[in-house]
């Protein structure tokens, strides 16, 4: 789950990281008020939760009093990736020297958390890593004792070269990782992190994403929760236990498991046709999740076709099947449907689906093969 | 021979009392695993269809003498579960469930470095050595005894590729996990897979997400004596978005399934597309 960058600073704030003053905004008069308490000139920035905002203008710095109100309206009427802009954030304007790069993440590898420390601040780290992986400084994070002190001070002296920056720089790593640990995060980013004129770090910016799978020991993310950022229709589906995301494609996938669902979508695009979603419908699905799922993938006008493979094991062929006619029977689905289901009472579903219109198969490349077909064919 | 499993492993189930507990209990001991007790705190003196349970990991183990363990309860109970397996000294523990922390689980394999304990997931399968035993969720049909070590990030697609050997049929398959974090990784199955007399060709099914593969590639280039086979799920799957498994997310651009599969390539993996292909591409190296 990520969070907006406001959101992200109270954190910072609360974990004792200096940040900008600011206020969050959500009407031009707000941002009006807002400019007014901070003093000009100030930076008013989109909250919005995908990234290259700035390239896309939700990033201007104002001088005069009476451009507030305007610019403040121009960046709350955008839409920056398809997002609108619902809030945005008035800063003040530090006096910046010079701009780092600190995050923490899980390195899959070490299987720790790792900070990233790097000179290039305001650079995406994964560019500066592509192009200049020896510009990062990697920490691994033992998770027993937390970022050491002298961890976080020859980070700090990688990145500045003098002992008193290096020293500063130590105590916001250590409180970065505070936030981190604190609140189950997969990621916590400071980019970039500015010197000051007087020496003194601040965060000039701040990204948070939690883990969804501590979610249940943070009810407190709920509220957090940014909905209008996220496809409606994945919403509804992972309330229902099922996980969705939604694709550009004609042919709807309904599949068990994630990695047979990636599988099935690369075989649709082998042959020749173009996957409008992707589906898993979890480990042991009832009649009532295939129900749903069906209706989730009708309520795409693009799907032509919907293509069902399942490899029963917890999951039984006769449930998706019994789903699958139930499905048929609310709605008037004028969808080809190809159905594909082996293993658990596999013959049982069979037997459900004979005679109706429902196009069975025995193989996953007969299978994808049909429902491009259906779907009007390769391309 | 077979990895990790076979037929002396004594077995516990930890979560037996639940309902997939005593369900996955009953199926593995059906398909021929020594369950040799179960765990669930407070039920100790209790029997599960003839299966003694236990309060206690290490009750359990030194009344049992059981090696292998597997976890079947939610994950918010899941980790605590893993804490006393290894605390016992148990030498493989398989945990199934989905939506550990990823911090928990980082800090559980801290607390299993330099102990005996292998931790196989979480959100895996299992591992199952056909005709000899099963410890894991997966359905006995779809596996048949036979020569060829799977190794895989996920679930029913390990399930269709090992259905896809055919004739050659499985020496061990083996489900790793789908999560960022997890305890045994490619690597570590493909040196086993490399030392197992009965184990002829190796399948690595991957998917999106972190960089296990191109880890395992470089090992494979460099040691691996048998034919390897790679497949990679998620060539149609966007960017930054979390495909189902919590580590199946291509993120900054890296991850992707071209990386993997040139990876593979580059190592002299042969890489396969469809699960159909397998059974040609085995007979031509087999």
């Amino acid at each position: 789950m990520k969070i907006h960058e406001y959101q992200a600073k109270e954190l910072f704030r609360a974990a004792g990281i200096a940040v900008p003053r600011e206020k969050v905004c959500a009407t031009p008069e707000e941002a009006v008020a807002a400019a007014r308490e901070t003093g000009l000139p100030v930076v008013i920035k989109a909250q919005v939760l995908v990234g290259g905002r700035g390239k896309a203008g939700g990033v201007k710095k104002v001088e005069r009093a009476e451009d507030v109100s305007d610019v403040a309206a121009g960046i709350l009427g955008m839409k920056i990736k398809g997002l609108a802009v619902g809030r945005v954030l008035v800063s003040e304007c530090a006096d910046i020297k010079s701009e780092y790069y600190v995050g923490i993440v899980i390195d899959r590898t070490s299987r720790r958390p790792m900070l990233l420390a790097s000179a290039a601040g305001g650079v995406e780290i994964e560019q500066v890593a592509r192009e200049t992986p020896e510009k990062i400084v990697r920490v691994a994070i033992d998770p027993g004792v937390g970022l050491l002190g002298f961890q976080g001070r020859n980070a700090g002296m990688a990145l500045f070269g003098d002992a008193k920056a290096a020293r500063d720089f130590a105590g916001v790593a250590a409180k970065l990782y505070r936030v981190f640990a604190a609140h189950d995060c997969s990621l916590v980013e400071i980019n970039p992190l500015v010197k000051l004129g007087d020496g003194s770090l601040l965060a000039l910016d701040a990204k948070v994403n939690f883990d969804d799978n501590a979610d249940f020991r943070h009810r407190e993310w709920e509220a957090m929760r940014d909905l209008s950022a996220e496809e409606p229709t994945e919403v509804e589906a992972k309330a229902a236990g099922l996980s969705y995301i939604k694709l550009e494609g004609t042919v709807g996938c309904i599949v068990n498991g994630a990695g047979l669902a990636m599988a099935t979508m690369d075989m649709v695009k082998r042959y020749g046709g173009a996957p409008a979603n992707f589906l898993d419908v979890g480990g042991s699905s009832s009649p009532e999740k295939m129900a749903t799922a069906m209706r989730i993938i009708l309520s795409d006008a693009s799907v032509r076709a919907i293509l069902v493979n399942i490899f029963g094991g917890i999951t039984r062929c006769d449930d998706i099947a019994t789903g699958l006619l139930a499905a048929k029977k609310q709605a008037d689905i004028r969808v080809p449907i190809v159905a594909r289901l082996t293993g658990t009472n596999a013959e049982a579903a069979r037997a459900l689906l004979a005679g109706t219109d429902v196009t069975p198969a025995d193989t996953m490349s007969e299978a994808v093969k049909k429902a491009v077909a259906l779907a009007g064919g390769a391309r | 021979m077979s990895i990790l499993i076979d037929k002396k492993t004594r077995l516990l189930v930890q979560g037996i009392t639940g309902r997939d507990g005593a369900f996955h209990a009953l199926a593995m001991k059906g398909y021929g695993t020594q369950v040799v007790g179960g765990v669930t705190p407070g039920k100790g003196g209790q029997e599960v269809e003839g299966i003694p349970v236990f309060d206690s990991v290490a009750e359990a183990a030194e009344k049992t003498g059981a090696d292998a363990s597997i976890i079947f309860v939610p994950a918010v109970f899941a980790t605590d579960a893993m804490y006393e397996a290894i605390d016992a000294g148990i030498r493989l523990v398989v945990c199934v469930a989905e939506g550990v922390p990823t911090m928990d689980m980082v800090r559980v394999l801290e607390f299993a470095r330099g102990r005996a304990t292998r931790i196989l997931g979480p959100n895996c399968p299992g591992v199952i050595s056909p005709g000899k035993a099963k410890v894991g969720i997966m359905p006995s049909a779809s596996f048949t005894p036979g020569c060829v070590g799977v190794v895989s990030r996920s679930g029913t697609l390990t399930y269709e590729i090992a259905a896809n050997t055919g004739a050659f049929g499985q020496s061990s398959v083996v489900g790793i996990g789908g999560d960022p974090v997890i305890g045994t990784n490619f690597l570590d199955c493909l040196q086993m897979f490399n030392d197992d007399e009965e184990t002829k060709a190796i399948v690595l099914v991957g998917e999106i997400g972190g960089t296990d593969e191109e880890r395992a590639a470089q090992w494979v280039k460099a040691k691996c004596t048998k034919p390897v086979f790679g497949f990679i799920a998620g060539h149609t799957a966007p960017e930054g978005k979390r495909m189902g498994h919590a580590g199946a997310i291509i993120s900054g651009g890296s991850g992707t399934a071209a990386d993997k599969v040139k990876a593979f390539e580059a190592a002299g993996i042969e890489v396969i597309y469809e699960p159909q292909e397998l059974p040609a591409r085995l007979k031509s190296r087999l």
